[in-house]
């Protein structure tokens, strides 16, 4: 039987040191009406080289494509020695370090982890991860409610350029608990949250301000100018950021005068294959002043028995295996693996890597967007500075020319409809340091074809 | 094992870095557009090691763990069997490993044909009609589940319902997820057999009731023989069940949730169907529903229509609790179970079940016959069961984590203590399926000289662990005394 290692005269000795007759008298407390589950609906076994055949047709049936696709996931260099540490069963196979000496690999990996993500968001204090950005994101949220205590109102604004899955998360994982989130309108212009949208909350009770940056459509906010005027009113501020962008960008522990009080974001571009969606992983920072408000585990360095240096779990009081209902968050198994992706990720690159990864993106993304809107057509959407993506307007409806495209095996962008359709045909293109002048060609020319063909048509 | 290693930025020099990892700099104009005011003015303080360090520094962190591939890990409630390497191999063919989230359905047929099979026979193994397979933890599984049973109250217009009935021995996750959703927590006490207190249960229900959360077989190990008269009085007091599948590698083949009543629960894949456990995730918290759940579902989810497939999104379950990942969960977790399942096929699945419960019961008389006591001696134990050191620690003033540090120490990483929180004293044991009648004997044997220690040096078992890269670790002075990133200056 697969991954069963029991001969049949295992079985009888055990069954005889049990006193059963059969596994089956094993079930004999399970009441009897309830037995009989057939799983007819489960096919018969395969062997691993039939899987692995299956598994290859599936692979190759989804193809590869050259892919322009950003919006939360981005395709970046991995080295390959991320992958192949992070696969090695010590660490694939471990499981949440609660025996802290049989884990200080784990432990001393995140202790790590955390230091990195505090010092690129320029923050006080890193936890071991959350499920993804979006989450991170809703968990922000309820951590900012629990941290600001001056506020009654648990009124959460959030800009309509925070990328609109997460606002949706956000809603589905924090509104049962009373949260309300209202959304601040943008630009049409500028691409930016309008700073005349905040004039309305004047003298209003505001829990929180989210900021994300680069926004969604690619866009840089003013950052200090809106993390100032929260702060001014009360207010906390919520920073969601790209990990790679901060090697560039300003970091939130830096925003305004004081900087932001949580930095959360998606992890997924430090070393995470796209994998369709996942598994990736959230970080969450915040202040030290508001570290026991942190949801999820924290992994801090103590002393042994002996005096000498090691890692554990700790400030676990706020968990709900302990805590249980009045816990920070439910929140228990996280995304250590993918922590570990990227601590070792981040070694690799260290600061002058991550640099040059930030910096040929962005440069990569300038000059798709100078060749695309070089086609009759096709024309920028907002002025102003972007890092690695940016929105492009059509002068037809988005989803027939990325068909097209992706006839052709390009992945031409996202379209916005579904999300932004007062901006009429627009579509989200990004290029990260993974295209080459010759990616870009290819898809200026067949963006012209694909146009035309669809003037034609 | 290795003794400790230095922490990775104390390898760090200036200008060292694993240049061949690195793109090309393409210049600082191409960075001109950037105003000054939002850039970066101080380079974020990350370790410059070569690629050789990192690797060696990073294997031997690798070896300072204890791991399934390494050691027997009866992490009781976590199911910690073997994860075959096929699963993690064809999950990383590189397409699958390329593929955009926001990629088109013309291009992730092949990957969504994994995901609709995945969720039909998560279906068939649970008895549930509609399965979800987003959300990304069995925690965040009981999130979904949850606000699906407050949003089907809401939905008929039974606004009052705000009460989750738990079982006090219930895993925390049940009570901070009932918060979560707004709900409040009324706990029931099980009775000395470990089955629900039924005439609690009947004083806990009403009008109030939005539901009950279970876990069965229970965290107690053992299998809740109430079950049908549970169902029946929280679906006569117009609640409905939810299922913790925590546990559901115990009954796999051989009793469905969905017969026993349960309304709607999470699964484990990490636990039941062995994706890696990873060092604390990513996890995989698929939620199953019966039908009149099925509107409420998180999306998205996958459909067929014809031979394509496609997913279902809000404009398809206008009443779904909504979003719970930025994208599809932990999509590559979920293609290990699928491959997982496809490996073990129906009789496999089957078998998993019935070794499990086997090893459990096993383990359990031996280490009764070695003089452990049992938490509910009368009781079949399920996949896992609970010995009670009570006495070990009242005679001897050796306790249940004596014991579970001196496990290290003997080449056995330590089973659950101190939960379920109402056992005193107490190791909840889990082997699995994967494990040998010859591990299963070797545990016996360490515990046996455990005991034997505890009686003749017990001092060598109060300090254990003795030969782990640490030694017992100050847990007060790590919450007293945060440490929790490193700065040259918090050298000791």
């Amino acid at each position: 039987m697969a991954f069963i290692p029991h001969t049949e005269a295992d079985v009888a000795a055990m069954l005889a040191a049990i006193g059963a007759r059969s596994i089956e008298d094993l079930f004999a407390e399970i009441p009897p009406s309830l037995r009989g589950s057939s799983l007819a609906g489960v096919p018969e076994a395969l062997n691993e080289m039939e899987i692995g055949r299956l598994m290859s047709e599936r692979a190759t049936q989804d193809g590869t494509t050259l892919s322009f696709l950003g919006a939360g996931a981005y395709e970046h260099h991995i080295p390959a020695a991320v992958w192949a540490i992070t696969t090695r069963g010590e660490f694939y196979s471990a499981y949440t370090p609660y025996q802290a000496e049989a884990s200080q690999g784990t432990l001393q990996t995140i202790y790590e982890f955390q230091t990195m993500i505090a010092r690129l968001t320029g923050m006080a204090v890193a936890n071991a991860s959350m499920y993804d950005g979006a989450s991170a994101t809703a968990e922000a949220a309820l951590m900012a409610v629990r941290a600001n205590r001056k506020s009654r109102s648990a009124r959460i604004l959030v800009p309509t350029t925070l990328h609109p899955h997460y606002r949706r998360v956000a809603v589905a994982m924090a509104s049962n608990q009373g949260l309300k989130f209202e959304e601040l309108p943008y630009c049409t212009v500028e691409g930016v949250t309008l700073p005349a949208s905040l004039g309305k909350y004047q003298g209003e009770d505001i829990t929180a301000l989210v900021i994300q940056q680069p926004n969604f459509f690619g866009r840089l906010e003013d950052v200090d100018a809106l993390t100032d005027w929260a702060h001014a009113r009360g207010a906390l501020v919520i920073a969601v950021v790209n990990p790679t962008s901060l090697a560039l960008l300003k970091p939130p522990g830096e925003w305004g005068s004081r900087g932001v009080d949580i930095a959360v974001g998606e992890g997924q571009p430090l070393g995470v294959p796209l994998s369709s969606g996942g598994p990736y992983f959230g970080f969450m920072t915040a202040r030290m002043e508001h570290v026991r408000q942190m949801p999820g585990r924290i992994v801090g360095r103590t002393l042994d028995a002996a005096g000498r240096e090691g890692f554990t779990l700790t400030l676990q009081a706020r968990e709900q295996h302990i805590r249980r209902a009045k816990a920070t968050s439910n929140i228990c198994t996280n995304q250590g693996l993918l922590v570990t992706a990227a601590t070792i990720y981040l070694s690799l690159m260290g600061p002058q890597g991550l640099e040059r990864a930030a910096a040929a993106s962005h440069a990569r993304s300038r000059e798709l967007v100078a060749a695309l809107t070089r086609t009759p057509g096709v024309r920028l959407a907002f002025s102003g500075p972007c890092f690695h993506e940016a929105v492009l307007l059509l002068d037809r409806p988005v989803a027939p020319v990325l068909k097209a495209l992706a006839a052709r095996g390009i992945l031409g962008g996202l379209d916005l409809a579904p999300y932004y359709p007062e901006l009429g045909p627009a579509l989200l293109v990004c290029a990260t340091e993974t295209k080459t002048a010759a990616d870009l060609e290819r898809y200026r020319a067949s963006l012209g074809e694909a146009l035309q063909g669809a003037r034609a048509a | 094992m290795p003794s400790r290693e230095k922490v990775i930025f104390e390898y760090s020099q200036a200008g060292r870095g694993a240049s061949d990892q690195w793109p090309h700099h393409p210049g600082s104009a191409a960075l001109a557009d950037l105003p000054a005011k939002l850039k970066r003015s101080k380079a974020p303080a990350l370790p410059e090691v070569g690629e050789l360090e990192a690797v060696r520094h990073f294997t031997r962190l690798s070896q300072l763990n204890f791991s399934i591939d390494t050691h027997f890990y009866p992490l009781g409630s976590c199911t910690m069997k073997y994860n075959p390497k096929a699963c993690n191999q064809y999950a990383m063919l590189p397409q699958f490993l390329a593929r955009h989230p926001l990629a088109p359905e013309s291009h992730g047929q092949g990957f969504l044909g994994c995901m609709y099979e995945l969720q039909e026979m998560l279906k068939e193994v649970t008895g549930m009609q509609g399965v979800a397979l987003s959300p990304m933890a069995g925690a965040h599984g009981e999130f979904a589940g949850v606000a699906m049973i407050r949003a089907y109250h809401h939905a008929r217009g039974d606004l009052k319902r705000n009460e989750i009935i738990v079982p006090e021995a219930a895993h925390g996750t049940n009570p901070a997820t009932a918060t979560m959703c707004g709900c409040v927590v009324r706990e029931v006490p099980v009775n000395s057999s470990g089955d629900v207190d039924l005439a609690a249960l009947k004083a806990a229900v009403g009008p109030n009731t939005a539901g009950i959360m279970l876990t069965n077989p229970s965290t107690l190990g053992v299998f809740e023989r109430g079950i049908e008269e549970v169902a029946r009085v929280v679906h006569e007091a117009g609640g409905l069940l939810y299922y913790d599948g925590a546990n559901l590698n115990a009954i796999l083949g051989k009793v469905r949730p969905g017969d026993m009543g349960f309304d709607c629960l999470h699964m484990n894949l990490h636990k039941t169907f062995s994706t890696p456990h990873g060092g604390g995730g990513p996890g995989a918290g698929a939620v199953g529903v019966a039908a009149r759940l099925m509107p409420f579902l998180p999306i998205p989810i996958v459909a067929r229509e014809g031979e394509r497939y496609r997913w279902l999104a809000e404009s398809d379950l206008p009443q779904s609790i909504g979003r719970l990942s930025a994208f599809m969960g932990n999509a590559g977790v979920l293609l290990r179970a699928y491959i997982y399942m496809r490996l073990l096929g129906r009789d496999g699945m089957r078998a998993v079940g019935e070794y499990a419960t086997l090893n459990a019961n096993y383990l359990l008389k031996r280490l009764e016959a070695a003089g452990f006591e049992a938490a509910y001696p009368e009781r079949r134990a399920s996949h896992e069961f609970i010995v009670t050191l009570k006495r070990q620690a009242r005679e001897l003033n050796v306790t249940a984590m004596d014991f579970a540090k001196r496990l290290l120490d003997l080449g056995f990483h330590a089973p659950t203590t101190y939960f379920p929180l109402i056992v005193p004293e107490c190791l909840l044991i889990e082997p699995t399926e994967t494990e040998s009648k010859e591990v299963l004997d070797a545990f016996v044997a360490a515990m046996s000289q455990i005991q034997k220690e505890a009686q003749q040096e017990p001092e060598r078992v109060r300090t254990a662990p003795h030969t782990m890269p640490v030694r017992r670790l100050d847990d007060v002075r790590a919450a007293r005394h945060l440490d929790l990133t490193w700065t040259p200056t918090t050298q000791h």
